[in-house]
């Protein structure tokens, strides 16, 4: 080696040595300072002493121990950082993201303003949130969602036509929820109130994948942005009611009954808000935490599975027909509904290049279950096709949304039998949820749309 | 002869307090100046060095602050503070008790030797 080439050979193996360091969780910035301090000296001292500068950074590498041995003491020390934690202003991330993460929370938190102010708007109209219910139980999702979508369009820098997409089928949902003499008493608006924030929420979806609509890759994403999001407005709702609670109680314990902040401000507002917020968190943290969807559908899968075949062990053992009168369909369509839930969110999380196991086994065993079950109850409304039954949005709904769900999961199990005999790769039926996803759109705007005047809006 | 692993720990702390009450100084100088008192018995490695560092510190008995040596090269020093130093004198009471009851017992057997097997018998 020559002279000149020394110093800076050493520094590079500094620079390298740093970065194995700070690939350990246990090990920060910081730390690494101090270490590398610490491996200067000894190689000070070694190259006093005779060595090679090269030499010495070997050996005193070698003296410093395996970093394994090292972080382990230092988790010992610092185990909250075994603990990864959300960071809200960014402060921890590089010099390149703070900015980016601050102004993504500034434009998250007029989104959800936005949301929270759109909530009270109609109120200049003479609406209120407690006596016109049917109004905001129809268009509630209107408010809260299309700020949900602004932020997302805004953080894939969306292009022009797709925010003109996303503009016109908002409008239109609002033309959907407000333009059809319906009566707030009627089925068709409840069916209106189901169905729109469905195709609404499928419009989100258009600005989650604003940057590449068609990739079935990003569409996943979307499904398992769906499932966290869920998960957080939960986490939120359960957390808004305890403050409820608490700002009620504590108030009407000094004789101030704050009843209609409660129920015509925080709640609607809050949770609009929240609707965003959450987007919002899911957003911030999918790289932090695990994801929890995929969790759940683990823990639940083998018990959905063991509850599914138990319930038909039990229709062929008593020879009980199911009953299908009222709103029983709708049971099922939701255990469908379930049951499809249980099988994207564990496809969502699946490395699609691992081999078939018994887990995707146990898997089929609960959408051949919920199949089963399911084809029992049409044979049951088949029988009863004659006393008009589909005579009803509800009824005609209902019966859609079966038949939609059954294709789906016939499909899957097919392509779910031929994954595990190793005849297609898994990628076939991961394309085929994330291509089915437009079929949920287009029924939930059919009914939106088309069904009122077709039941002549009753 | 090597110093056991658990005598190592537990003398730790009071070896780090007692070194830094001599005045200010860094991780390296520190595990040098171990290695100089014990004649090079003491065991003591990075791992073990800095996580304590960083818990005394945590503590309140440490103090640190970054010095910029040598151009860019930047050093954690280390100084003891008044409960650091309140916790010394704690320490050295504990120590000086063990030791002098050790001491006791050792002066009515020394020198050490070991039994024969059977000595009883």
């Amino acid at each position: 080696m020559t002279a000149p080439d020394g110093p800076q050979e050493l520094e590079a193996q500094f620079a390298q040595w740093r970065q194995y360091v700070l690939r350990r969780r246990e090990l920060q910035a910081v730390d690494a300072d101090e270490l590398e301090d610490h491996l200067r000296g000894s190689v000070d001292e070694l190259v006093a002493a005779g060595l090679s500068p090269d030499e010495a950074f070997l050996v005193a590498v070698k003296r410093m121990g395996s970093l394994d041995e090292l972080s382990r003491e230092f988790a010992r020390e610092h185990s909250e950082r075994l603990w990864k934690q959300l960071v809200l202003t960014g402060d921890s991330a590089g010099p390149a993201d703070g900015p980016r993460a601050r102004r993504d929370l500034w434009v998250m938190l007029a989104c959800a303003a936005g949301a929270l102010v759109s909530v009270k708007v109609p109120v200049l109209f003479g609406l209120s949130f407690g006596e016109d219910g049917a109004f905001y139980a129809r268009n509630f999702t209107l408010f809260a969602l299309p700020w949900l979508a602004a932020y997302l369009a805004w953080r894939r820098s969306a292009r022009r036509p797709v925010i003109a997409a996303l503009a016109v089928l908002f409008a239109l949902g609002a033309v959907a929820a407000n333009a059809y003499p319906l009566a707030d008493d009627s089925q068709s608006v409840v069916v209106t109130s189901v169905h729109l924030p469905i195709a609404l929420w499928l419009v989100v979806g258009l600005a989650y994948v604003a940057d590449d609509w068609r990739s079935s890759r990003r569409r996943m994403d979307f499904i398992r942005f769906t499932g966290e999001w869920f998960i957080y407005l939960v986490l939120m709702a359960l957390g808004g009611g305890v403050l409820a609670a608490f700002l009620f109680n504590t108030f009407a314990a000094i004789g101030i009954v704050p009843q209609e902040f409660v129920s015509q401000w925080l709640l609607p507002g809050g949770a609009a808000a929240a609707v965003v917020v959450a987007g919002w968190l899911v957003e911030a943290k999918q790289s932090v935490v695990e994801n929890i969807a995929p969790v759940l559908t683990r823990l639940f899968t083998p018990l959905f599975t063991a509850a599914l075949l138990a319930f038909l062990v039990a229709v062929v053992w008593t020879s009980h027909g199911i009953d299908v009168e009222r709103e029983a369909l709708l049971l099922f369509d939701l255990l469908l509904v379930v049951v499809l839930g249980l099988l994207l969110y564990s496809l969502s999380a699946r490395d699609p290049s691992a081999p078939p196991g018994p887990f995707d086994k146990l898997q089929l065993a609960l959408v051949v279950s919920a199949l089963a079950i399911d084809v029992l109850v049409l044979i049951e409304i088949t029988g009863r096709i004659t006393d008009d039954y589909g005579g009803t949005p509800n009824r005609a709904a209902a019966l859609g949304e079966n038949v939609i769900l059954l294709v789906n999961l016939a499909w899957s199990a097919w392509l779910l039998l031929t994954f595990i005999r190793r005849r297609t790769p898994f990628a076939a039926l991961e394309r085929w949820q994330t291509g089915y996803l437009p079929v949920y759109a287009a029924w939930a705007w059919i009914v939106v749309l088309v069904f009122p005047p077709l039941f002549g809006f009753a | 002869m090597k110093v056991a692993k658990d005598l190592v720990a537990a003398s730790a702390t009071p070896m780090v307090l007692g070194i830094l009450a001599e005045g200010e100084s860094y991780g390296y100088a520190i595990l040098r100046r171990i290695n100089e008192l014990s004649g090079g018995e003491l065991d003591w490695t990075e791992g073990l060095l800095y996580p304590l560092l960083h818990r005394l510190e945590r503590l309140s008995y440490l103090e640190s602050s970054w010095q910029s040596v040598a151009g860019e090269r930047k050093r954690k020093y280390y100084r003891i503070t008044d409960s650091g130093l309140a916790e010394l004198a704690e320490q050295r009471r504990q120590w000086d008790t063990v030791v002098g009851a050790l001491k006791e017992i050792w002066q009515d057997r020394a020198p050490l030797t070991v039994p024969p097997l059977g000595g009883l018998a």
